[in-house]
């Protein structure tokens, strides 16, 4: 019994388990080992004499220096920074109120409007960037941050809106009420009582919101085109790809510098973010 | 200190009716509680008073304040909730400052006021500690703090006691009975259980389906309900009822099959014109006893012991009488076995009477 057990582990547990871990974390791994491996080692035959394509005896910073000096990376980095800052706050705003209107004021419409919110987040970009295209060039607003400022929350304010909502919806509403009775006005009791206890939420639906557009690719392609006027993700790619010349020591070293910030917010508000996806602490 | 006076209140959902007409006149310092079976617009009437639910028609005035138009926080009382409502992100100290701080009172004046409370409820240890490092019973005097630190013209309490567990319950009830007589404050309260509505209400207001009931003192509702329903409500265990005919040979009877009683001279009079008709019999489990000789055979009937419940201080026996069955509150003393033909006498001067149409006691 015990013997059969332990296989069973070992089939639906750890290969499984190892299998997924391996398959997420290889591409960070080969990105970090192909920032730090030198030209004369990349640009290698595979069957070269003591060629090791997993590792380096090697390691340079050649590429980051390169990275920074020869292009224009932290201004790129400085504008992804920029733009996901603002916007997740835009949408972040929006989103406290839209969520908290939807989760707790009786109006009529109330739960169409929560619905068609929710359906406009599954609109892909893809489809949306053509008629934004329009807008922007309309408010001249092309080739600068506010194009990427003001079309991100077209899809990060559904997301927070209905995110939010759900988690106003799980602290009770006698708690607000109270506070009302106690001598909060509506809007006081939101701002005294319900946004403290959600913080949770709040920072779960910010780090989402900033990872999005700080991940975002469709619009900030088509809508900057100057190379100082970038995002990361698009000044890699674009500028660091000459016709069929890859310069992938510089693109691993971005696409590196890149995934740091995002890395650091999420482990440091890991614990507020599960909180803030399974629901509210109870009274 | 202030009278609460609601005038032919009314609420309206869409599609349902939860208030009808209430009219109530709660007296400065009176502790009134609102009974009734879920559903029936106690809730509903409560939340009217603080504010939180709109009034479709009719009027409240909480002193001499119409209080229709203004918001909770202007109104000037304070609630305890069922489910403590206690901030999570404040400690017991900043929950029960709370609405003092809203109110701009300086800070001495709070910690003055805190202290206070918390020594009159026993928490002054707890005063550091957040809500989730209390029992059930500390958050609920947390609450009660928090609400009594206020000073108010009026407490609201929406079934505070439900959520604690039964022993817990009357310890706490004995509680607020005792700190209303100390803050000599009106209050109402709402429950669904008859037994903290009789022990703690100087009136009880039996509502059901949106209607007031009957309103009054608790011995008053038991002794004379005003109609079937808040006769079976109060109560426990229920009345006992038996749908009889009255027939008029010379003297009064009610009869059906297996149960006949003579109707006491007194009680004769309001119920002759139902002579040949049904009506329903209201019996009090205590008011049913095991007959001896000398009881007359105007007052007794026969029965069969169904189930025996044996609860120490008293016993109750589900008897059959006939059709009908009813519950005989008994001393501890008697022996019976299940199965067994008893013959029980009844209490004919508390029998109550209740038209079969309106339910309302003859």
């Amino acid at each position: 019994m015990v013997i059969e057990r332990r296989w069973k582990k070992w089939v639906f547990f750890y290969i499984p388990l190892t299998v997924f871990v391996v398959g997420t974390l290889f591409p960070f791994y080969w990105m970090f080992v192909t920032a730090i491996r030198p030209d004369s080692e990349l640009y290698r035959s595979w069957r070269a004499v003591n060629n090791a394509p997993f590792w380096t005896l090697h390691p340079t910073l050649e590429h980051f220096q390169d990275l920074m000096a020869k292009t224009t990376f932290p201004v790129w980095l400085w504008n992804t920074f920029f733009i996901a800052v603002v916007s997740t706050l835009i949408s972040l705003f929006c989103g406290l109120l839209a969520g908290y209107a939807l989760a707790r004021l009786k109006f009529p419409m109330a739960g169409t409007l929560g619905t068609s919110i929710f359906v406009t987040y599954l609109v892909p970009p893809t489809l949306l960037f053509i008629p934004l295209a329009d807008i922007i060039r309309n408010f001249q607003l092309g080739n600068t941050p506010w194009a990427l400022i003001l079309t991100y929350p077209t899809f990060l304010v559904p997301f927070c809106t209905w995110l939010l909502m759900g988690y106003f919806k799980t602290i009770p509403k006698e708690l607000e009420e109270c506070a009302r009775i106690d001598g909060a006005t509506r809007f006081g009791a939101m701002v005294r009582i319900i946004f403290p206890i959600a913080v949770p939420g709040i920072l779960s639906a910010g780090i989402f919101a900033f990872t999005l557009s700080w991940n975002e690719f469709i619009y900030a392609l088509v809508f900057l085109s100057s190379p100082e006027r970038k995002t990361v993700p698009v000044g890699v790619v674009s500028e660091l790809i000459r016709g069929d010349i890859y310069f992938w020591g510089q693109l691993m070293a971005g696409a590196l510098l890149g995934s740091i910030p995002v890395a650091l917010v999420y482990s440091f508000f890991v614990e507020y973010y599960v909180t803030g996806l399974t629901g509210s602490v109870k009274g | 200190m202030a009278q609460v006076l609601m005038k032919d209140l009314n609420k309206k959902y869409d599609e349902v009716h939860a208030v009808k007409d209430v009219n109530l006149h709660i007296r400065d310092k009176e502790f009134v509680v609102l009974v009734g079976p879920s559903g029936c617009g106690k809730s509903t009437t409560l939340r009217m008073v603080a504010g939180l639910e709109e009034i479709t028609s009719g009027e409240i005035s909480i002193g001499e304040r119409v209080v229709n138009d203004l918001p909770p926080k202007d109104r000037d009382i304070a609630m305890v909730f069922q489910n403590y409502a206690l901030y999570p992100h404040m400690t017991v100290y900043d929950n029960m400052a709370f609405g003092l701080k809203m109110r701009k009172f300086p800070k001495a004046e709070i910690a003055k006021r805190v202290h206070e409370a918390a020594e009159i409820l026993g928490i002054q240890e707890l005063l550091k500690r957040k809500p989730r490092q209390l029992s059930g019973g500390q958050r609920q005097r947390v609450a009660v703090g928090r609400a009594i630190v206020r000073h108010p013209q009026v407490f609201l309490f929406d079934e505070p006691l439900s959520n604690l567990d039964a022993k817990l319950r009357v310890q706490m009830r004995v509680e607020l009975k005792r700190l209303h007589d100390r803050l000599e404050t009106t209050a109402i309260y709402v429950t669904h259980d008859q037994v903290e509505a009789m022990t703690l209400g100087d009136r009880v207001v039996v509502m059901k389906d949106g209607w007031v009931q009957q309103v009054g003192e608790p011995l008053e509702l038991y002794s004379k309900p005003a109609n079937r329903f808040v006769a079976g409500f109060i109560g426990s265990p229920a009345m006992n009822f038996i749908e009889a005919g009255i027939k008029d040979g010379g003297a009064l009877w009610a009869e059906t099959a297996g149960f006949r009683v003579k109707i006491p001279p007194d009680r004769a009079e309001r119920l002759k014109s139902y002579a040949g008709q049904p009506v329903t019999v209201g019996i009090r489990p205590e008011d049913l006893r095991l007959a001896t000789g000398g009881d007359s055979s105007d007052h007794t009937f026969d029965a069969v012991v169904d189930v025996v419940e044996p609860l120490g201080s008293e016993i109750l026996l589900d008897v059959k009488a006939g059709s009908n069955t009813m519950v005989a509150r008994v001393e501890p003393t008697v022996r019976v076995k299940v199965h067994e033909p008893i013959r029980l006498a009844l209490n004919a001067e508390r029998l109550h009477f209740f038209d079969k149409k309106s339910e309302a006691a003859i």
